[in-house]
C-alpha cells in the first residue's frame, strides 16, 4: 500500500496529553476527538491538516497514557501515517490495533516535505529532498492483525495464535 | 533458555516452557481492567465486531475513577454507559461511586490481583501490580475488548533491565525518590518495550506501599512492566487482602539483563520532577525559591495510607501557606475510613487542605483541582507533560509526599528539613 502526504513535523516525547488533552476526554466520538488532535502541541493543526498528511515526530512518540483516543484522533484528522524514530509502546500497540499505519524511520523532514511510503515494500521517499529510506517490515505476526484490519477481527478470524 | 521473572510468568500463561526476547505470544490473561474513560471505547470496539458474551465475568473489573463523581453530562453518559454494559454481561466487579477508589489502589486492596497472574488493564499505570509479583501492563481499548471477549492478549516478550537495590531508604524519602531517582538516570525511554525488574537485599526493606508507587511508574521510563521478587513481605500483603494462592516466580539466576543499575537506597535524597518530563528530577540542592500555588496529594502512585500519614505527620500543628490551595485525596474508601480513624483527616482540615472523595481528578487535569495559566502545583502524582493538571502554560512538579507537604507549609517547593519547628 502506498500513502502520500505533506509532513507535518514535531520532537521526542510527543505525549498522548498533548495529542488529545485529558480535558477532551469525556467522549469517545472519533470527530469530536478529532477536533482538538495536538492542540497543545499545536493550536494551528486542526486548521492546517489535510487528508493523506503525514505526522513526522522524533523518538518515543505517543509515549504516557493508554488513551486510544490518541491514534483515533490522529487517524479521524486525516492523519495517513505516523512516521517517528520511536514509539511509546502503548501507542504502538493502539495504532496496529485500529489500523492507523505506523513506521519506525530516523529520517530529515521538514513540514510541508512531501513524503510516500510504501507500507509493503517498506520505503520512504521524501520527494521534496529526494531522499529515500527503507523501514523493517512488521513481525509476522503482527501484520496478521494489520491484514485483517485490526485486532479484532483478527481475533474472530483465528489468524493469531 | 534461562529466563527473566517476567518471562517465566509470560510462558505459563501461553503454555510455552521457554520464551525469549522478542517472542510474540497470545497469552491468556487472569484480570482485564478499565476505568470511566477506556471503557467505553472498548465497549465500541465489542459491540462493533458483534460479540455477545464475555469470556468471564468475574475476570473483568471496571472502575469509575478518573472522571467520577461525574463531573459534566458527557462524564455521566460515558459511565452509564459502562455501568449498562456491567449489568448487561452480569460482570460484578463494577465498582462506581461510594465502593470504587483510584483503579491501582483498589485493586490490590480488594485481593483481586496476586501473585503469578496476568493483568492488563485499559490504563497505563496498570504496571503497578508488578509489587505483588504479578505481569501486569498497559494496553488500549481494543487490547481490553478482545481481552473482554476473548480472554487474551498479544503481547511481545520483552527483555529486561535488572535494578539491583541496596541498603535502606533514610526517613522522608520513598519509594516515590526511587523511581523519580531511577527514571532521572535511564530517561523517559530509557526502558521502552523492557521490564525494569527489582533486585537485591534492598527489597526487603522497602514497604509494600513503596514497591507498589515504584512499579506505578514503570511506564514513565516507557518500560512493559516493573517487577518485584515476591518476599515475605508479599506473601503477608496478599494474605491480609484475601487474594488467591500465589503463584511464585522468580527468574533464574542465569537470566540474561540488557543493562544493570545498581541504586543504593540508603544514599537518596528528595527528588523532584520538573515541568514538563518525569525524568526531569532534581534534588534540593539544584532547586532555588519555586514558588506554588497548588499541592495534591493523592493518585495511583502516591494516594495510599503510608502517603496520607507521611503528608500528615508534616502537616500536624501547621498551616498551609497563604495563597496555596492544598488537594488531599485518599485514593479509596477504605483508606479514606482509615484516614478518619487515625486522626489524619482532623490534621489536615486543621492544616486547611482540602480532603476529596477518591477520584483520578486532577492528575490528568480531569476536575477537582484544574490549574490556570502559570500556575505551578507541587503533586504527588505521575506525570509533568504540558498542560497534563489544567491550562497548556501550567506547570506539575512532580514529588513524594513528604515533599508535597512540606511545600504546601513553605508556599515553595520544600522538603521536611526545611521546616522550622
Amino acid at each position: 500500500m502506498q500513502l502520500t502526504g505533506n509532513a507535518l513535523c514535531y520532537g521526542d516525547n510527543v505525549d498522548t496529553d498533548v495529542i488529545i488533552p485529558a480535558r477532551y476526554l469525556n467522549t469517545s466520538d472519533p470527530k469530536e476527538l478529532a477536533a482538538h488532535c495536538m492542540e497543545d502541541i499545536d493550536p494551528n493543526f486542526h486548521q492546517k491538516v489535510k487528508l493523506g498528511d503525514i505526522i513526522a515526530a522524533g523518538s518515543n512518540f505517543g509515549c504516557g497514557s493508554s488513551r486510544e483516543h490518541a491514534p483515533l484522533a490522529i487517524k479521524t484528522a486525516g492523519i495517513s501515517c505516523v512516521v517517528a524514530k520511536s514509539f511509546a509502546r502503548i501507542f504502538y500497540r493502539n495504532a496496529i490495533n485500529i489500523g492507523l499505519p505506523i513506521i519506525v524511520c530516523d529520517g530529515n523532514f521538514s513540514d510541508g516535505d512531501t513524503l510516500t511510503v510504501d507500507l509493503t515494500a517498506g520505503t520512504l521517499q521524501n520527494k521534496t529532498t529526494g531522499e529515500n529510506y527503507t523501514f523493517p517490515p512488521f513481525p509476522e505476526f503482527l501484520q496478521k492483525i494489520i491484514t485483517a484490519g485490526g485486532l479484532m477481527n483478527a481475533m474472530a478470524g483465528g489468524d493469531i495464535a | 533458555m534461562p529466563m527473566t521473572m517476567t518471562q517465566k510468568i509470560l510462558a505459563a500463561h501461553c503454555g510455552r516452557d521457554t520464551l525469549a526476547a522478542g517472542d510474540m505470544i497470545l497469552a491468556d490473561t487472569d484480570l482485564v481492567l478499565g476505568n470511566d474513560i477506556t471503557s467505553p471505547v472498548a465497549i465500541n470496539e465489542f459491540q462493533k465486531a458483534g460479540c455477545d458474551c464475555v469470556f468471564d465475568c468475574g475476570k473483568i473489573a471496571l472502575v469509575m475513577d478518573h472522571f467520577t463523581p461525574n463531573k459534566d453530562i458527557k462524564a455521566a453518559e460515558q459511565t452509564k454507559k459502562v455501568r449498562e454494559f456491567a449489568s448487561d454481561k452480569g460482570i460484578p466487579n463494577y465498582f462506581d461511586v461510594g465502593e470504587m477508589g483510584v483503579e491501582h489502589a483498589l485493586l490490590p486492596e480488594r485481593g483481586m490481583v496476586t501473585a503469578g497472574d496476568l493483568v492488563i488493564g485499559a490504563d497505563s499505570h496498570t504496571c503497578t501490580y508488578g509489587a505483588l509479583g504479578a505481569f501486569s501492563s498497559g494496553v488500549g481499548s481494543t487490547d481490553m475488548a478482545a481481552a473482554m471477549a476473548y480472554g487474551k492478549v498479544w503481547l511481545r516478550v520483552p527483555s529486561a533491565i535488572q535494578v539491583r537495590l541496596t541498603g535502606k531508604l533514610q526517613k522522608h524519602v520513598s519509594g516515590k525518590d526511587v523511581v523519580l531517582h531511577l527514571i532521572k538516570l535511564i530517561g523517559v525511554d530509557g526502558a521502552l518495550y523492557e521490564s525494569l525488574e527489582f533486585t537485591g537485599e534492598g527489597v526487603a526493606a522497602l514497604t509494600m506501599d513503596d514497591r507498589l508507587c515504584i512499579c506505578n511508574m514503570a511506564i514513565e521510563a516507557g518500560a512493559k512492566n516493573g517487577i518485584f521478587p515476591v518476599d515475605d513481605k508479599t506473601l503477608a500483603f496478599l494474605s491480609d487482602v484475601g487474594a488467591k494462592t500465589p503463584r511464585v516466580f522468580a527468574a533464574d539466576a542465569d537470566a540474561a539483563y540488557s543493562r544493570v543499575i545498581d541504586i543504593d537506597l540508603s544514599t537518596l535524597e528528595s527528588v523532584v520532577a520538573f515541568p514538563h518530563l518525569p525524568e526531569n528530577g532534581k534534588t534540593f540542592n539544584e532547586i532555588g525559591d519555586v514558588k506554588i500555588d497548588q499541592v495534591v496529594v493523592g493518585s495511583c502512585t502516591n494516594g495510599r495510607i503510608s502517603d496520607l500519614r507521611e503528608a500528615a505527620e508534616i502537616l500536624k500543628g501547621r498551616k498551609v501557606a497563604k495563597g496555596v490551595r492544598a488537594l488531599i485525596i485518599p485514593a479509596t474508601q477504605k483508606i479514606w475510613l482509615q484516614a478518619v480513624k487515625e486522626g489524619l483527616m482532623e490534621i489536615f482540615v486543621d492544616a486547611g487542605c482540602a480532603v476529596s472523595t477518591p477520584t483520578c481528578g486532577p492528575c490528568l487535569g480531569g476536575h477537582m483541582g484544574i490549574l490556570a495559566k502559570g500556575e505551578r502545583c507541587v503533586a504527588t502524582t505521575n506525570r509533568n507533560f504540558v498542560g497534563r493538571m489544567g491550562d497548556p502554560q501550567s506547570e506539575v512538579y512532580l514529588a513524594s509526599p513528604a515533599v508535597a507537604a512540606a511545600s504546601a507549609v513553605m508556599g515553595k517547593i520544600a522538603r521536611p528539613s526545611m521546616l522550622k519547628d
